[in-house]
C-alpha cells in the first residue's frame, strides 16, 4: 500500500496545505495541481513578457518550505507546477536545493507545450476542429496564444522509475498525478484498464484537494468539524486497484461517502465514459462503503481502453471585459438595485458602442440562482438590507469597454440614493481568454521526459 | 407531499467550458428511484430557464445513488469569458436543490 496525498487543489490554493500533508502523518507522494484552464491563460500572458516565466511561481515558495521534510521523510513530489515552462519551473527548484544544500533529483515532463506548432500540424492534416461545436480551427487562428496537450500518467511514471523524487509536469490530465505514482510503484502495464481506471477514479477524488474532504460539502455542512484546521485527502491505493480515501487524524473536514461521492460526481459528463490519456474510467461501475470514520474504500473501478487521441487545450484572445458595482443599503435596495441597473442599461446604450454582452445582477437578491430563485417577494425586497447592483460587458474593442468603465461612478451621485461602494475606482479592463477544445492523434506528440 | 429536493439530495457542480455539470446525489438509498423519476431532464431544462441555453443531459450512477447533469450553453461562455458572478456555475448545484418534487410521507 502507498499513500498519495494532494495538497493543493488549484492554483490560489492554501500555501499550508502541502506542508501540513508531509508533516501531520506519514505519505508517500505529495501532489499539487496548479492547472486550470484560467491559469494556463495567465501563465501565457507572464511567458510573453518574460521568456523565463510561464509556469507556477507559488511552486519554489512550496518547495522551499516543505523540501527538508521531503527528504528527510522520503516522500516524492509530482506537480504539474511546470505550466508552459517546465525547464524554467526546473531551474527555479535546483536553485532552491542547492541553497538548502540538498542534492535532488528533479525531473520534467514536456511536449505537450504544441503552440509554435500549430501551422505544421494543420500542414500534416491535424484539423483541431472545437469538439463542442465542430468548427475549424480557422475560424480563430489567428488569435490563437497557446495550445497545450494534456498527456497522461505514463510519462511521470517514468520518471519516478529513473529516481526522480520531484516531478514537474506541464499539461496533464489533472489524476494522472495520482495515476503515475500507482504505475510506478505498482508496475500497471498500458493495457491494465481496470487498474488504470481505479488510479483516475482515486486521483478524481482528491485533485480538488479539500473539496474531496469535506470542504464546499452540501451534506450537513454545519456539522463539518474544523474546516479552519481541515485536512487535506489522502489516498491508500493497493496493488489490485483498490483504495481508500482518508486524511491525517487530528484535522478538521470530514470524509465521509457523502463527501466522497460529490467530489467524484463533480466536473464529469458521461458517467460511464470518463475519458483520460491512459484509459477511460467507469464511473458507474465501483462501490464505496465507509469502512471506518474519516475511511471511504472504493472498490470494482472498471477501465476501458484509452482512445487513440490526446485531448489538447487551445487558448484564443477573445476580447475584453469590465464588471463594475455599487451597493444600495435599505429602504428599498432592490428597486434602487432594479433602478440603477436601468439606467446603466440606458446610458451604456446611447455610447452607441459595440458590445458582444452586457449582464446586470442583483447580489442579495438571486444573482447566483437567477430564474431558479425567482424574484424575492415584495415583502422580503423591501425589508433586505442591502443589494449590490453588479454591471459587467465584453466586447472585442477595448475602446468600448474603456468607455463603458466611466459609466458606473457617476451613477453615485445622479442615481438612486442610499449607495456606496466605489472604494476601488473604476473597474479594471481586463483581456479575455476563450478555450478551444480539440483532440490530436497521439502519433503527433510525444511527451519529453528529462531528467 | 411536496418537498424540495434539498430535504433529499444533496450536490455539487461546476464547469466543463461553456457547459455546467450538476451531480445530485440521494441521501438515502431509498430517496433515489424518487430523483430518477422526477427529477428528469425536461425539469431541469425548465428549472434553468434563461440560464442553461442549450440541451440538459443527465446520467445515472445507481452505484452513488446520483445523478448527474450536463447543462450546455449554461455559462455564458464559460469560467474565462463570463460575466456574471458566478462564472463557473458553482452554485446551480444548489439552485437545482430548490425544485419541488412529490414524496410520499418522510419519516
Amino acid at each position: 500500500m502507498i499513500r498519495i496525498a494532494n495538497g493543493q487543489g488549484f492554483w490560489g490554493d492554501s500555501p499550508d496545505a502541502p506542508l501540513e500533508q508531509v508533516r501531520r502523518g506519514p505519505i508517500d507522494y505529495l501532489t499539487l495541481d496548479y492547472l486550470a484552464e484560467v491559469t494556463m491563460s495567465i501563465l501565457q500572458k507572464q511567458r510573453s513578457r518574460d521568456p523565463e516565466a510561464g509556469y507556477a511561481r507559488d511552486f519554489v515558495e512550496v518547495v522551499d518550505r516543505v523540501l527538508p521534510d521531503l527528504v528527510s521523510k522520503n516522500v516524492r513530489l509530482v506537480a504539474n507546477a511546470g505550466g508552459l515552462n517546465p525547464e524554467a519551473c526546473r531551474r527555479a527548484v535546483l536553485e532552491v536545493a542547492k541553497r538548502q544544500g540538498l542534492n535532488v533529483p528533479v525531473a520534467t515532463v514536456s511536449g505537450d507545450d504544441i503552440t509554435g506548432r500549430i501551422e505544421e500540424l494543420l500542414a500534416r492534416g491535424v484539423e483541431f476542429r472545437n469538439m463542442d461545436t465542430g468548427e475549424p480551427l480557422a475560424t480563430i487562428r489567428d488569435r490563437v496564444r497557446s495550445a497545450s496537450v494534456y498527456f497522461g500518467a505514463f510519462p511521470i511514471a517514468q520518471a519516478l522509475d529513473g529516481g526522480a523524487r520531484i516531478v514537474i509536469t506541464g499539461r496533464c490530465a489533472d489524476a494522472a498525478l495520482v495515476l503515475g505514482p500507482m504505475i510506478h510503484e505498482f508496475g500497471w502495464k498500458a493495457a491494465d484498464w481496470d487498474r488504470l481506471a481505479a488510479g483516475i477514479v482515486a486521483g478524481h477524488a482528491i485533485e480538488c484537494g479539500a473539496q474531496g474532504s469535506g470542504g464546499n460539502c452540501q451534506d450537513d455542512w454545519a456539522t463539518i468539524p474544523a474546516l479552519e484546521d481541515i485536512g487535506y485527502p489522502i489516498v491508500e491505493a493497493s496493488p489490485d486497484g483498490s483504495f481508500v480515501v482518508t486524511k491525517h487524524a487530528g484535522t478538521g473536514g470530514r470524509v465521509t461517502v457523502a463527501s466522497v461521492t460529490e467530489q467524484l460526481v463533480y466536473e464529469i459528463g458521461d458517467p460511464r465514459a470518463y475519458l483520460t490519456p491512459d484509459c477511460g474510467a467507469d464511473f458507474t461501475s465501483f462501490r464505496l462503503e465507509q469502512e471506518d470514520p474519516e475511511r471511504v474504500r472504493c472498490t470494482g473501478v472498471r477501465g476501458n481502453p484509452a482512445t487513440p487521441t490526446y485531448k489538447v487545450s487551445i487558448s484564443y484572445a477573445a476580447g475584453y471585459r469590465a464588471i463594475g458595482s455599487v451597493a444600495y443599503a435599505w429602504p428599498d435596495a432592490y428597486k434602487k438595485a432594479q433602478a440603477g441597473a436601468r439606467i446603466l442599461k440606458e446610458r451604456v446604450a446611447r455610447l452607441g458602442l459595440e458590445f458582444d454582452a452586457i449582464h446586470s445582477e442583483l447580489l442579495g437578491a438571486n444573482a447566483c440562482h437567477g430564474i431558479a430563485a425567482a424574484e424575492p417577494s415584495p415583502e422580503l425586497a423591501a425589508q433586505l438590507p442591502e443589494v449590490v447592483l453588479r454591471f459587467g460587458v465584453r466586447s472585442k474593442s477595448r475602446a468600448a469597454v474603456e468607455r463603458f468603465t466611466k459609466e458606473i461612478a457617476p451613477l453615485v451621485l445622479s442615481g438612486p440614493p442610499s449607495v456606496t461602494g466605489l472604494g476601488a475606482g473604476r473597474p479594471k479592463v481586463e483581456e479575455v481568454m476563450a478555450y478551444w477544445p480539440a483532440l490530436i492523434p497521439k502519433s503527433e506528440v510525444s511527451p519529453v521526459v528529462s531528467l | 407531499m411536496k418537498v424540495q429536493l434539498l430535504e433529499i439530495a444533496h450536490s455539487r457542480s461546476g464547469d466543463k467550458g461553456n457547459a455546467s455539470n450538476i451531480g445530485l446525489i440521494a441521501k438515502k438509498p431509498e430517496y433515489y428511484p424518487i430523483l430518477l423519476e422526477q427529477v428528469t431532464a425536461d425539469r431541469v431544462k425548465q428549472h434553468f430557464a434563461g440560464v442553461c441555453l442549450g440541451k440538459v443531459e443527465r446520467f445515472e450512477l445507481p452505484n452513488l445513488h446520483a445523478l448527474n447533469f450536463l447543462l450546455q450553453d449554461a455559462l455564458d461562455g464559460g469560467g474565462t469569458l463570463s460575466l456574471r458572478a458566478d462564472p463557473q456555475g458553482k452554485t446551480l448545484g444548489t439552485a437545482l436543490l430548490r425544485m419541488e418534487i412529490e414524496v410520499g410521507k418522510m419519516e
